[in-house]
C-alpha cells in the first residue's frame, strides 16, 4: 500500500506552498481577465486589476463570486473556454432554482482525478480495492468524479449508481466490494436492509470503508454507521460547481484536506464577508487555482466550517476544513433562532433509544413558529408502559431545547414511517407561508 | 413459574385512522385469535396491548410487518365473578408492595373473570398469588379460553 499518491506535493513544505500558491493566483487572475467578459467587467466593477495582485494577502481585494452568478450567466457565461475545448459538462439537479452548468477541459478532468487519487490513497484505498459506487452517473458530479478518482489509484470500480438495494447487496458480496461511496443516509438505509435480509455486514462482506457525503452529516451519526456496519466511514466534501468530489478526511478523521496546491481556502463572516481568523466557525470560501474552463473566484460555497491548519499526523502539509456544521442556506430560523438540521442531527444520535432518521417540521401557529422533531425509536427501546415512551419523548425533547435553546414537541413516529433516502435526504418540512 | 406467566404482545402504533385495520388484517391472514385486548392511548400514538392464542407467531408477523413490537410477561388473575375479588387481589399486591403498572380485565362465558396485570416484580407477585390461593392463568390456558 502506499502512503502518497504524489508525496512531493503533498508533503510540501508550508512556505513553498504558499510560494504556489500566490504564482497560480496571479496567473489565474490575468487568465480570467483575459478570458471571461464575466470576470473582467466584476474586476473592473471593484476598481481592481490583475497587476493589483501581488502576493495572497491581496486576494481580499477580489469580488466574491455566487451562485447566482452561475444562474445569471446559464449556461456557459463565465467560462474561459470555448465549447471545443471542453471534454465535459455536468449540470446540477436545480433543486434550488436554475440548474447550474459546470464544464470540465480534458486537464481539468484530470486534476479532478488527481485531488481525489489523493485523498483516496490517505484513507489507503488502491489498487486491491473494489470500489461500489452509488452516487448517482449522469449530470450528478458524484459518481463520475468519484470513478475517476477511484480509476486514478487504479481500483476496480464498480459503477452501480443509486437504488436497487437489493442487487447493490447481491453484488456486494458477489463481487467482494471493500469499499463504499454513498451518502450516509444512503448507508443507513442499506445497513437497514441488509439487517432485513439477514445479511451481516460484519461476516458477509468485505466492506472495509465507506466514503460519505452529498449531504452534511455529524460525528455521532459516523459513530452510528461505523457501529451498524463495521466500517470506517470517511467524509468526503466537494460541490458541484467545483467539480464535485474532491477532498476526503485521511485515516485520522479528523477535518477534510484540502489541496493547497489546486484550492485556495478562505474563511468569511457570512453577514460582513470578512476574513475570520483560523479557528473560527465561518462560511467557506474557495478559488479554484487549476481549473481551465470555469475558474471560481473567491466562491462563496455557503457551507459552514472551520479552517485548521495545524500539521496534521498523516504528515500531509494542506490545510484541513473541519466536518461541515451545515449550510447557510439549511439554516431555520424559528423563533428568531438560527437552528441547523445538523446541530439536530448529533443531538439525537447521542440518545441510544432513537433511531437514525429524523424529520423537522416547521410550522406557523397563531404568528408562532413552532417546531416539530419526528423520531422513531429502536427496537430495543420499546415499552408498553405510556409513561416510559413519554419520558423518552421528553427526554429527547429536553436535550434539544438544552441546544437549540427553543421548546421542540419530539413525536415518537412508527418503524419505517420516516423517509428513507437513496440520495440527499429531506430532514425537514418548512411549512410556514412566510 | 413460566406456566404461571402468560405472554403479552404489545406494540407501538401512531394514533391515526387504518393503523388498527392494518394490524387486524394481518392477524386475520395468519389465523391468530384475540382473547383479550387493549388500547392505551396518549396523544399522538397508543400502546396496544394484548393476549392472543399464540403469542410468538403474532409478534413475528407484527414484526415481519415493520411494527415495533415487543413480549411481555404479564399475570392472568382468574377472578370469581362477584364483588370484591378485585380487592383481594389488589390488596394482596399492595400490601407486598408490589406495584400494578397496568391492567385490564375481561370475562369468560365460564362466569370467571380474567385480570391481566403487569406488575413491577413478577417473580414475587406470583409467589404472593399463589400462597393467596389465587389462580393463576397459564399460556395453555390462553389457548383453550
Amino acid at each position: 500500500m502506499i502512503e502518497y499518491w504524489n508525496p512531493q506535493i503533498e508533503r510540501m513544505p508550508v512556505d513553498e506552498l504558499e510560494t504556489l500558491q500566490e504564482q497560480k493566483l496571479k496567473n489565474l487572475v490575468s487568465y480570467v481577465y483575459n478570458h471571461s467578459p464575466f470576470y473582467r467587467e466584476r474586476f473592473d466593477e471593484a476598481g481592481v486589476k490583475p497587476e493589483d495582485i501581488k502576493s495572497l494577502k491581496d486576494l481580499t481585494k477580489l469580488p466574491f463570486t455566487y451562485k447566482k452568478d452561475l444562474r445569471d450567466t446559464y449556461p456557459t457565461g463565465m467560462f474561459c473556454v470555448p465549447n471545443k475545448q471542453l471534454a465535459r459538462f455536468h449540470v446540477s439537479s436545480g433543486t434550488t432554482g436554475k440548474p447550474t452548468v459546470v464544464g470540465y477541459t480534458k486537464n481539468d478532468i484530470y486534476e479532478w482525478s488527481t485531488s481525489l487519487g489523493r485523498a483516496l490513497t490517505s484513507i489507503n484505498v488502491g489498487r486491491d480495492d473494489v470500489v461500489q459506487i452509488c452516487y448517482g452517473y449522469g449530470l450528478f458530479t458524484g459518481g463520475l468524479g468519484m470513478h475517476y478518482g477511484a480509476e486514478e489509484v487504479g481500483a476496480t470500480v464498480l459503477p452501480i449508481g443509486t437504488g436497487s438495494t437489493e442487487k447493490q447487496l447481491e453484488l456486494m458480496q458477489d463481487l467482494s466490494t471493500t469499499v463504499i461511496a454513498c451518502t450516509p443516509s444512503y448507508m443507513l438505509y442499506m445497513s437497514e436492509v441488509a439487517k432485513e435480509s439477514g445479511v451481516d455486514f460484519v461476516k458477509d462482506t468485505g466492506l472495509r470503508v465507506g466514503i460519505l457525503g452529498a449531504e452534511p452529516w455529524t460525528e455521532e451519526m459516523r459513530k452510528r454507521i461505523e457501529a451498524a456496519t463495521g466500517i470506517k466511514a470517511y467524509d468526503i466534501f466537494g460541490t458541484s460547481e467545483l467539480s464535485g468530489p474532491l477532498f476526503t478526511e485521511c485515516t485520522y478523521q479528523d477535518g477534510i484536506h484540502i489541496w493547497a496546491d489546486q484550492f485556495l481556502v478562505e474563511i468569511i463572516d457570512p453577514d460582513t464577508g470578512e476574513p475570520l481568523p483560523e479557528g473560527e466557525r465561518g462560511e467557506l470560501v474557495i478559488t479554484t487555482l487549476a481549473k481551465e474552463a470555469l475558474p471560481l473566484i473567491r466562491y462563496r460555497i455557503g457551507d459552514y466550517t472551520v479552517l485548521n491548519k495545524e500539521p496534521c499526523k498523516c504528515g500531509r502539509t494542506h490545510p484541513r476544513i473541519m466536518r461541515v456544521s451545515g449550510r447557510v442556506d439549511d439554516m431555520l430560523i424559528v423563533r428568531g433562532i438560527n437552528v441547523f438540521p445538523g446541530q439536530v442531527e448529533s443531538v439525537l444520535m447521542k440518545i441510544p433509544e432513537v433511531g437514525e432518521h429524523f424529520m423537522i417540521i416547521v410550522d406557523r401557529v397563531n404568528e408562532l413558529d413552532t417546531m416539530k422533531v419526528q423520531i422513531e425509536m429502536t427496537d430495543e427501546a420499546f415499552s408498553d408502559k405510556v409513561n416510559d415512551i413519554m419520558t423518552l419523548e421528553k427526554r429527547v425533547s429536553d436535550a434539544l431545547k438544552n441546544v437549540l435553546n427553543i421548546s421542540v414537541k419530539v413525536e415518537l413516529v412508527e418503524h419505517g414511517s420516516l423517509p428513507r433516502s437513496m440520495g440527499k435526504s429531506k430532514k425537514v418540512i418548512d411549512n410556514r407561508k412566510l | 413459574m413460566d406456566d404461571n406467566l402468560i405472554k403479552q404482545i404489545s406494540l407501538f402504533a401512531e394514533n391515526k385512522p387504518g393503523r388498527l385495520a392494518n394490524i387486524a388484517s394481518k392477524f386475520k391472514e395468519a389465523s391468530i385469535n384475540i382473547r383479550a385486548f387493549t388500547i392505551a392511548e396518549a396523544g399522538d400514538f397508543g400502546i396496544i396491548r394484548m393476549v392472543v392464542d399464540n403469542p410468538d407467531n403474532a409478534h413475528r408477523v407484527l414484526h415481519d410487518a415493520g411494527f415495533t413490537v415487543s413480549e411481555t410477561d404479564v399475570l392472568g388473575i382468574e377472578m370469581e365473578d362477584v364483588p370484591g375479588q378485585l380487592a383481594t387481589i389488589a390488596d394482596l399486591l399492595g400490601e407486598h408492595d408490589v406495584n400494578i403498572d397496568y391492567a385490564y380485565a375481561f370475562v369468560t362465558r365460564t362466569e370467571k373473570a380474567f385480570l391481566i396485570v403487569r406488575v413491577s416484580d413478577v417473580e414475587k407477585a406470583v409467589k404472593i398469588l399463589v400462597d393467596g390461593g389465587i389462580n393463576l392463568l397459564s399460556m395453555n390456558d390462553v389457548q383453550s379460553i
